[in-house]
């Protein structure tokens, strides 16, 4: 293992340590928490977001507290979800009297988690309720399964329900609205390289120089299909017509396109495959409303990189573009 | 207090089996690092009660473990320290707490048995002990080590193993290795008192 750290048993508090550092003027850290908060929050009368999960995943979820977006982000360990206690006081930390708003990828730990944290919140007489983000398309849902994970299409969740949070919506209409970008967003990731937790020390799996994985999660958690690599259209023609299977879209939709990088792809291979994605979508007639391409969610220093694309209707399209101020996301 | 005691040191020696057993996989390290905080916290202090124990180290395994494993070993032990309070723990009460604890770990994650989460030990755990009636270690052991090598066959159905579906066939769930542990040194603390 070759990394830039001190201690691998100290990685997320030195993290947050250096994040706070870095945005002294926006942020601060909840004490004794991995929690970090806006800095002038609570806001009154402001549904607060709170969103989180573990860390490997930068920028997500430190990166998307700010104006317009979230007001709290609480950092587990290493790829784990965070603790209830930590959620709690983020939760409190954020409650400004119109309720707080939980924003869960669909992970048991994450969910477990945030259900308890959730209970002990109404306990405490703070109005909560939540949204389970399940984009990734390569893994099939059914009565059996935990369902689909929550990936990268969590980014355009915490944009979209920040901006009617940040438009003194009601709790009930956050959700509502964060529900809608759920129902419209589809995801499905490629890797060509592992990752390696820094606790653990050595690579989560192995994969040849030859070979991918298609389908692959933010964990490092095995994907669908393990085969010869391809070319950048390859890919990005695999991962377009998979993501298009699930979500239907047809002629004259419009759409929000986000190409991630997850850890260690150059930008320059992520422009690559945004321009196949984009003639495939103009092949279809469907209408590229807003593209995003770079490091969103991210898994460690993982080689690879997730394809999303959110159907957009006109109160989606005006909340994307809403005026927002966070580390990894500014939009004016 | 002899008797918690006698645990707390067991404890000890199993968590440094369980971190060699699965310590590369992310279970391995929050089950480690949540045992070791259960230490610090427990070791030294005197408890009148067994449920004040079982209390703390729910209360520590939650805050300190994160992932799935927090919440659902969290919720086992608190179920133990309800059924637990306030009573000097005889084998029923003991039963009794067993079946609590799996019967919260099994709301908590909305799981039931045979999906290859740790869901399998712990009620092959409960059957046997209502079968019995009173303690046996290597009866407790047996039962939870057949359970525990039987999750290797299951299909995953819950859990992040699922995403595995056919690929997670011919694996040990971890869940179920790390209750097994627990079970093991319960029933080496069991066979020492004899």
């Amino acid at each position: 293992m070759k990394k830039i750290i001190n201690d691998p048993d100290k990685v997320v508090q030195d993290m947050i340590k250096g994040f706070v550092a870095a945005y002294p003027n926006d942020v601060k850290q909840l004490p004794n928490t991995t929690g970090i908060v806006r800095k002038e929050a609570p806001f009154s009368n402001k549904v607060g977001l709170v969103s989180g999960g573990g860390s490997g995943h930068e920028p997500a979820h430190a990166g998307y507290v700010g104006q317009g977006l979230l007001d709290a982000a609480v950092a587990g360990e290493v790829f784990t979800s965070p603790t209830p206690d930590q959620l709690i006081e983020a939760i409190k930390a954020v409650d400004g009297g119109a309720g707080v708003f939980l924003i869960i990828k669909n992970y048991t730990g994450d969910i477990l988690n945030f259900e308890m944290a959730a209970e002990l919140a109404e306990a405490e007489g703070i109005e909560v309720d939540k949204v389970v983000v399940n984009d990734d398309v390569a893994v099939e849902d059914s009565s059996f399964t935990s369902g689909r994970r929550g990936i990268a299409g969590t980014v355009f969740v915490h944009k979209i329900a920040g901006a009617k949070a940040e438009q003194g919506a009601s709790l009930q209409d956050v959700k509502q609205t964060a529900q809608k970008v759920v129902a419209n967003v589809r995801s499905m990731g490629v890797a060509l390289s592992s990752c390696t937790v820094p606790a653990a020390g050595k690579p989560s799996f192995e994969l040849a120089d030859d070979e991918m994985e298609i389908g692959i999660g933010i964990h490092g958690e095995p994907g669908i299909e393990r085969k010869q690599i391809g070319s950048a259209d390859d890919i990005a023609a695999e991962l377009t017509k998979k993501i298009l299977e699930d979500n239907k879209l047809t002629k004259n939709d419009d759409v929000a396109v986000m190409v991630n990088g997850l850890g260690s792809t150059p930008e320059m291979e992520l422009y690559i495959v945004n321009g196949k994605v984009q003639e495939l979508l103009a092949e279809k007639g469907i209408n590229v409303y807003k593209t995003f391409v770079g490091e969103y969610m991210t898994s460690l220093e993982m080689a690879g990189c997730s394809v999303t694309f959110l159907k957009l209707d006109h109160e989606l399209k005006e909340l994307l573009d809403a005026e927002s101020n966070a580390p990894a996301f500014r939009a004016k | 207090m002899d008797k918690t005691n006698t645990k707390i040191q067991e404890n000890k020696e199993y968590l440094t089996t369980l971190d060699q057993a699965i310590g590369d996989g992310d279970h391995g390290i929050n089950i480690s690092r949540g045992f070791q905080e259960v230490m610090n916290k427990v070791s030294g202090q005197a408890y009148e009660h067994v449920a004040d124990v079982m209390k703390d180290v729910a209360m520590t395994l939650m805050s300190k473990v994160g992932g799935a494993a927090g919440p659902l070993y969290g919720t086992a032990f608190l179920k133990l320290s309800m059924t637990f309070k306030g009573q000097d723990v005889d084998y029923a009460l003991f039963s009794q707490g067993i079946e609590d604890a799996l019967n919260g770990v099994k709301q908590r994650g909305k799981s039931d048995t045979g999906e290859k989460t740790l869901v399998d030990v712990w009620s092959a755990v409960s059957e046997r002990l209502k079968q019995e009636e009173k303690f046996d270690g290597s009866v407790l052991e047996e039962t939870a080590r057949t359970a525990m090598e039987n999750t290797k066959d299951t299909l995953a159905t819950k859990g992040r193993a699922a995403y595995l579906k056919e690929r997670s066939i011919g694996h040990l769930d971890p869940g179920s290795v790390s209750s097994f542990y627990l079970f093991e040194a319960f029933a080496e603390v069991i066979n020492e008192g004899e």
